[in-house]
């Protein structure tokens, strides 16, 4: 086993499932023996705001956040909260994004634009980016809510520490029995475009 | 042993359930609530949501009085409001076991001061624990209780925003039911604190705190963890999982307890290394006692006294280097906004029409402050509104006639604002008070209080009518009116600003949240193309579903004169509240359903 913490960081917007997403992950990582801590905020961020949701695991974790350019993966639930977080990743991280847009208030009043770019920014910077249409494959697997569950998809082709059948059992868990067989097909979705 | 993964707040409640606590009684707060949730569903457990934190102390000390082992739970901030029993229940001592959680806010995340409630140990002469992540939390918590029974004292448990809010691995064990030690006990020297006792236990509380500084001394928890002795580092809570992230091979002095102090510990620490380090958030606390004793170390010469750590902060702190890191691509703020539907937007949008001065409370409300609704003007802590609204109200006289308001929500109403609402009656105030009232604690995730007629355990109870309320308080104009009908609200708004002597005004109007079961017959509206003049009236409501487009070739809409732009609607957040409907002067907006 590793000595060295991997590092997650899971961004996007409130309502997009992303802190049950890195409960998932967390409960992956544990079944596959390793330490795991995660950490996020709640509270004010819920109503629409940024959210993100650092996850790390390894042998042993002390902090449950990363430092800035520590960051192995992030994850984007949105197109341009990608931008807001690069920083956190290392040199030579990985980036998934969601190209889904959900426009802040101050482009919704005219104020300002959306950057029609942020990809382009993205792989200007880093060699290993994954470009997903999540709503469109959550769409596909039969529930427009399972967005988060095919970014999981995607992320879990690059976390060798785990087989897909231990992503499974614990998504299993994770739905209500109604919404498993919907999240089982998104997750496979998901993991086929990695 | 079964392992699971759990939030500090959680572990927390686990903890207490597994030692036996049997009581807690909290107010919601941001990072704290979900104690008193998770705790308020084991079995065999009392915990109720009293109307603000001095009285969920006071209700701890009354159990821990009966013999219970008891929690009184609240944010930093709320610690504010419990400080008057707290100085002096430790006088008089807890009987049972009583144990204060305070869930302090680095950072702010969630709050309106940053505040280092380690200070209050030392103020109210308490001890007080924190713990570093999950698994500690629980730990700690049955240790808490039990200095509290060892030493008749109540006890501090200090956690931090990451501390509440990570989930860590968490093993977990079996309850241990003590014996029933309930009890009436009379001891007036003890626990009527009139000048003549109070001085004995005065003397008791120093005896009690030199018995602590000498306990502190061999608590396994204050560990000593010697490596690499060039540098050593003093920490506790969240900030020594930071450091060990980035310093592994350092000597640490880990404090389980953070006052009081093991002083000769401190000594000896210092005396195996060669330099001294103290890390710490917010403020100084433990760098200055230890300066005191004379120990040369540092601390906030290199970290910084705002804001809560991480393991980078730390790394530069120490290593003395900034990391040059170019600054992320500046990209559009996404602030917090009120959702799609919230009944405040009615409120605030017809509040901006009357061009009043808004002094304006703690809750999902106060989001209002920023453009485009900009719907309140200040904002200091929980109940304020009222009585800054009747203050400036007297200080202005005629020339503030008819311009000050005062907002205050449902949950913050019962929590501090009654006597400063009886207050207004008494004194002849001249200002409108509105009860936000969206019949929940909704910026803390849906809590109940006194007026929503259910409790924390979801017993059907007494419901608060706020309007009978404000009558009997002496307020004779109350009127009620709901928020999302644009017209009625700027109507009576009007009316109530133009009379004399002080009015309520309840605006109910239920969360969106606690609107499930409308919610799933949506007929959202949407927007004419052809028909909107992009006159933005509706953007001056700041709803999430509606945004501006740029018109490509400066069309012409079928009503007439040349745009800029248009208003769409997403129809994925639209929840039909109507407002949009109600400001269009063009007629562009439509429903499936028709207005609702």
């Amino acid at each position: 086993m590793k000595d060295s913490v991997t590092s997650l960081l899971l961004a996007g917007v409130g309502g997009q499932g992303i802190l049950l997403a890195s409960d998932i992950i967390c409960k992956v990582m544990m079944k596959a023996g390793l330490d795991v801590k995660k950490s996020e905020v709640h509270g004010m961020a819920q109503r629409g705001g940024c959210v993100t949701s650092h996850v790390r695991y390894g042998r042993k974790v002390y902090s449950p956040i990363a430092k800035e350019g520590d960051v192995n993966v992030l994850i984007s639930f949105e197109k341009l909260e990608t931008l807001r977080y690069l920083n956190f990743l290392t040199a030579g991280g990985r980036v998934i994004i969601n190209e889904e847009e959900i426009l802040p208030p101050s482009v919704n009043l005219g104020e300002t634009a959306y950057p029609v770019d942020a990809v382009d920014i993205v792989r200007s910077q880093f060699k290993d980016v994954l470009v997903v249409n999540a709503p469109a494959l959550a769409r596909k697997a039969g529930n427009i809510r399972a967005v988060s569950t095919v970014m999981l998809g995607a992320l879990s082709k690059y976390l060798l520490e785990a087989s897909p059948d231990d992503w499974k059992s614990v998504i299993g868990k994770e739905f209500s029995e109604k919404l498993v067989p919907a999240n089982l097909k998104a997750f496979d979705l998901g993991r086929e475009t990695a | 042993m079964h392992k699971q993964l759990m939030s500090g707040n959680e572990a927390i409640a686990r903890g207490a359930f597994e030692h036996g606590v049997t009581f807690a009684a909290g107010y919601p707060g941001t990072p704290s609530t979900e104690i008193m949730e998770a705790f308020s569903r084991y079995k065999g457990v009392y915990a109720e949501w009293s109307p603000n934190e001095k009285v969920a102390l006071e209700v701890a000390i009354g159990a821990a009085l009966a013999g219970l082992k008891a929690m009184a739970v609240m944010k930093h901030v709320g610690v504010n409001v419990a400080a008057d029993p707290l100085f002096t229940v430790s006088y008089t001592g807890t009987n049972g076991a009583l144990v204060i959680i305070t869930a302090d806010d680095p950072s702010l995340h969630s709050s309106q001061n940053e505040q280092d409630n380690r200070n209050y140990a030392k103020f109210a002469k308490i001890p007080m624990l924190e713990p570093s992540d999950s698994q500690e939390a629980k730990t700690f918590i049955k240790i808490a209780m039990d200095i509290s029974e060892k030493f008749d004292s109540p006890v501090f448990l200090r956690t931090t925003t990451r501390v509440s809010h990570s989930k860590s691995v968490v093993g977990l064990e079996e309850p241990t039911n003590g014996e029933d030690r309930r009890v009436i006990k009379f001891d007036p020297a003890k626990y009527v604190m009139v000048p003549a006792h109070a001085r004995v236990r005065r003397v008791a509380v120093e005896k009690r705190m030199e018995q602590l500084n000498e306990w502190a001394e061999t608590f396994p928890e204050n560990r000593m963890e010697i490596q690499n002795t060039a540098i050593g580092i003093i920490t506790a809570g969240m900030s020594y999982n930071y450091a060990k992230d980035v310093f592994p091979g350092y000597s640490y002095l880990k404090l389980g307890m953070v006052h009081p102090l093991p002083e000769k510990m401190i000594r000896t620490f210092a005396s195996k290394v060669k330099e001294l380090y103290v890390v710490e958030e917010l403020d100084p606390f433990i760098e200055e006692q230890v300066r005191a004793m004379g120990i040369p170390v540092t601390g906030k010469k290199v970290f910084p006294y705002t804001s809560e750590f991480d393991p980078g902060v730390v790394e530069e702190g120490i290593k003395a280097h900034k990391r040059g890191r170019k600054p992320p691509p500046a990209v559009p703020s996404r602030p917090p906004n009120l959702c799609p539907g919230c009944p405040h937007r009615g409120l605030f949008y017809a509040l901006g029409e009357t061009k009043a001065f808004v002094t304006g409370d703690i809750g999902c409300y106060t989001l209002s402050f920023m453009k485009p609704l900009q719907g309140l003007h200040t904002c200091i802590c929980m109940g304020a509104s009222i009585g800054m609204a009747h203050g400036m109200s007297k200080a202005l006289g005629e020339k503030g006639k008819g311009k000050i308001v005062g907002v205050i929500g449902d949950s913050t109403f019962v929590h501090s604002g009654i006597t400063p609402l009886l207050n207004m009656a008494y004194n002849k105030s001249d200002a409108v008070i509105i009860i936000a009232d969206n019949r929940t604690t909704a910026m803390t995730g849906m809590q109940d209080h006194p007026a929503t007629g259910t409790t924390l355990q979801g017993e059907k109870t007494k419901e608060l009518d706020f309007a009978a309320l404000a009558k009997v308080l002496g307020i004779e104009s109350v009127r009620v009116i709901h928020p999302l009908n644009i017209k009625e609200t700027t109507a009576v708004l009007k009316e109530e600003l133009g009379k004399e002597g002080p009015s309520v005004i309840v605006s109910r109007g239920p969360c969106i949240f606690l609107q499930r079961e409308r919610l799933k017959s949506i007929k959202p509206f949407t927007v004419d193309t052809d028909v909107c003049t992009g006159c933005q009236l509706c953007l001056g409501l700041g709803c999430p579903a509606i945004s501006w487009k740029k018109e490509e070739a400066g069309l012409v809409p079928r009503t007439g004169k040349k745009r800029k732009g248009f208003a769409s609607i997403d129809e994925a957040l639209c929840v039909q509240c109507s407002l949009c409907f109600q400001v269009c002067r063009a007629d562009a907006i439509k429903s499936a359903g028709g207005p609702s």
